[in-house]
């Protein structure tokens, strides 16, 4: 399972592992935009660009292929999208779009891969994001394959009554797995609430101690600007 | 010693009618585990959450000396920790640490003295290699001893636990019952496990249609309900 | 549906960032004191639900099903401005965890998904879903929500010079009408699912009669989305579509003079001419969305 792998991936104990998230969100910004505004002849620079990614999941000791491998989702999406711009008469943009969303998703990759969640959410927020929206993104994530099995399960069952066989019974019996998946999410979201109430939760969430910045992770910024800056030059 | 827990004719009525407590009277004496016997619908979860206000009915409840009350239900949840059926309603922040500091730093606690807390009561119940894991990795049976711990880390003086075997295989429900043996505070107990609630309580309590109809010795009571499984 | 990095141009990409970027955060706040954090499992916890909603099929026909993509129904069950918070966060797990659509292109799926579709879905549900078009008022909230959030996507794809030839086009928007009626009919099932159980789960609009109002924001919604396709494709469409409907010959002249303002002076870059129609576009969201929110800010009170 793939958010299993990347949990455990998120957990290493690189030099990239240990830079602040802070400046892992703002080199992957800043590598975003580079490639984003980098416009004629793309050849060149798009296999520099793919370089540092190679060589900053080198550096942060994972596994080069799968991590490609899990990139290479976008690829259908964009594939699709850029065989309409090849049809269209516009070839080098076509393939030019699909190395782009590609870079894109390997880079996002790696700063999930190198940052454990709570860091991710805690290096966010520093950074200007609202806290009411991070915690929503936390308990989506939390519960997230909790409640995806639960529908699985359900769905396991309804299928071994025969659900699929009648096509407008399928359509109810879907509706109605939902209503129910509705029903016990809300129910799951009241006893949450009730542990959180029973230890002392009143109404304000509190903070472990913010991680402060030291040199390198100073230096990790500054290289990641200038290379990606040469590269755009 | 006086109780730690009083109740007192505790009464509760559903919005939709339905009398879930008709007058429960309970003490809990310190150092004691008491077995809560009872069949679905009976009151027990009902009961329990009235003892740190989650639930306000008509009656009295005192938790170590304290009546439970709007002004009071800070330090009353500080006192008496409960343990819910489902660890995953419990277990919601994004690693074990960060989970079981929740409770402290709800008391006020220092974010540093937090995380102390937090490693104390993950050691006592095995749980500190795990501290960074997030919890949907951990097995059933880790992710109670993990809800355990963050009860634990508030140093409460009353452990309340409803259901516990729920989603513990044997060998889980062993383990569990060594670590609550361990564990220094009075504890009550609701369980449909007979065998778990003989290996840990000399006194149990039935209730039945939203009163406590039987209290005594744990072998007695089951005898005298029946409550009997294979 | 959701646009991964590199296909939209840079102005369109930073234009929607930077515009979307505050109005996600009214939207937090407005969700946030409708809210409060106690009731962030229950946000969370839907957004989940959501997630895991869109893995269940429905099937249609013989061959095909369809899902659940979940935001009219959010909007139904958490009101608007908690349904956005909620479809904010699920789009940037999305792209994070799953690669799932652009990072820089946050802004835009954003606006598509959580902004313009949850308002798009909402709006008829908040006019309507005290009477006795019930039914059809959640139906096409389903259907406003993906259509419009598909028309936005298509939009920004063109105005970032994606050529898109009008077969393309046209399947397209067969395709997106096909989701879009999936939508309504799968959000209503799940909807009186729902509300069967519990009818508590909804947050039930009042009823009155502001349906012109409802007229005119639905209208400025259509508007916008059709407003921008149309600015975005290239102006020789429009004189085609003239010359098609036979005014040409009349309406020459009026086409060629805004257009010839549009070459002198200020507007002559074709780049600001695209991005002003797209912020156009916007605006109008935003009208809809402020009038919106000023008429729930006035329930609430009332």
């Amino acid at each position: 399972m793939h958010h299993v792998v990347l949990e455990r991936w998120s957990r290493g104990t690189s030099l990239l592992h240990r830079r602040d998230a802070r400046v892992k969100i703002l080199s992957l910004l800043i590598f975003l935009i580079a490639v984003a505004t980098t416009h004629r002849d793309f050849e060149l620079p798009g296999l520099l660009y793919f370089a540092v990614l190679v060589g900053g999941m080198i550096a942060a000791r994972l596994p080069v292929i799968g991590m490609l491998r899990r990139a290479a989702i976008v690829l259908p999406f964009s594939l699709t999208l850029a065989a309409i711009t090849w049809i269209s008469g516009e070839p080098r943009r076509a393939a030019m779009v699909v190395e782009k969303s590609f870079l894109s998703a390997s880079a996002a990759l790696l700063l999930v891969a190198t940052t454990p969640l709570p860091q991710l959410l805690r290096g966010l927020e520093m950074l200007g994001t609202p806290r009411f929206l991070l915690m929503v993104a936390q308990f989506v994530y939390r519960y997230l394959f909790v409640i995806a099995e639960q529908a699985h399960r359900m769905r396991l069952a309804a299928l071994c009554r025969g659900g699929r066989f009648r096509p407008k019974g399928g359509f109810r019996s879907a509706a109605g797995t939902l209503g129910v998946l509705f029903a016990r999410s809300y129910e799951r979201a009241d006893r949450i609430h009730r542990s959180m109430i029973s230890r002392g939760f009143e109404g304000h969430f509190n903070l472990l101690s913010r991680p402060s910045l030291v040199w390198a992770d100073a230096g990790f910024l500054f290289l990641t600007a200038a290379l990606v800056a040469v590269i755009r030059v | 010693m006086s109780p730690v827990i009083i109740a007192r004719n505790l009464h509760y009525k559903y919005e939709d009618g339905t009398v879930a407590l008709a007058g429960v009277d309970f003490d809990l004496f310190p150092g004691e585990t008491v077995a809560v016997f009872g069949g679905n619908g009976s009151g027990k979860t009902t009961f329990v959450l009235h003892l740190n206000g989650l639930l306000d009915g008509q009656g009295t409840i005192e938790v170590c000396g304290l009546p439970v009350k709007s002004e009071t239900l800070k330090q009353v949840r500080q006192k008496i920790g409960i343990v819910f059926q489902d660890p995953d309603d419990q277990l919601f922040m994004p690693s074990v640490l960060e989970d079981v500091a929740f409770g402290p730093l709800n008391l006020g606690t220092p974010p540093d003295q937090a995380v102390e807390r937090a490693r104390i009561a993950l050691d006592q119940v095995g749980m500190l290699e795990h501290q960074h894991k997030a919890p949907y990795h951990l097995s059933a049976g880790e992710k109670k001893r993990v809800a355990i711990a963050g009860v634990l880390a508030m140093d409460p003086e009353v452990l309340v636990l409803d259901e516990p075997t729920t989603f513990l295989d044997p060998p889980g429900q062993r383990s569990l019952t060594v670590l609550l043996r361990g564990l220094p505070q009075s504890k009550l107990i609701v369980t449909h496990d007979v065998e778990f609630a003989r290996s840990l309580s000399k006194r149990a309590v039935f209730f039945e249609k939203g009163r406590i109809a039987g209290d005594g010795p744990t072998d007695r009571i089951i005898e005298q309900f029946r409550w009997i499984g294979l | 549906m959701h646009i991964p990095d590199g296909f939209l141009s840079t102005p369109v990409w930073v234009a929607l960032d930077v515009a979307v970027a505050p109005a996600a955060g009214y939207i937090v706040r407005r969700a946030q004191r409708e809210f409060e954090e106690r009731k962030l499992p229950l946000l969370g916890v839907m957004g989940a639900f959501v997630f895991a909603a869109q893995m269940i099929n429905f099937p249609v026909g013989g061959a095909t099903s369809g899902h659940l993509v979940g935001s009219a129904l959010l909007s139904f069950t958490l009101g608007p401005a908690a349904a956005g918070v909620v479809m904010i966060a699920i789009l940037a797990i999305q792209a994070l965890v799953f690669q799932d659509g652009g990072i820089l292109a946050l802004g835009a799926n954003v606006f598509n998904l959580a902004i313009a579709g949850v308002i798009a879905g909402y709006l008829p549900f908040h006019f309507w879903g005290a009477g006795r078009a019930r039914k059809a008022a959640i139906f096409m909230g389903g259907v406003f929500s993906v259509l419009v959030a598909a028309l936005m996507a298509v939009s920004e794809l063109l105005l970032s010079g994606i050529a898109m030839p009008g077969a393309v086009l046209g399947v397209s928007f067969g395709l997106f009408t096909v989701s879009a009626l999936l939508e309504g009919a799968i959000t209503l099932a799940v909807f009186q699912a729902v509300e069967t159980l519990n009818p508590n789960f909804i947050k039930q609009p009042k009823a009155g009669r502001r349906i012109g109002l409802g007229l005119i924001a639905l209208a400025a919604v259509a508007l916008a989305g059709v407003g921008v396709l149309f600015a975005s494709t290239n102006p020789d469409a429009l004189q085609r579509l003239a010359d098609t409907l036979g005014i040409a010959s009349k309406s020459k002249p009026f086409l060629d003079a805004p257009l010839a303002e549009y070459q002198a002076g200020f507007l002559q870059s074709a780049w600001l001419r695209k991005a002003g129609a797209g912020l156009m576009g916007i605006a109008l969201i935003y009208g809809a969305c402020a009038l919106l929110g000023r008429m729930v800010g006035r329930q609430r009170s009332a």
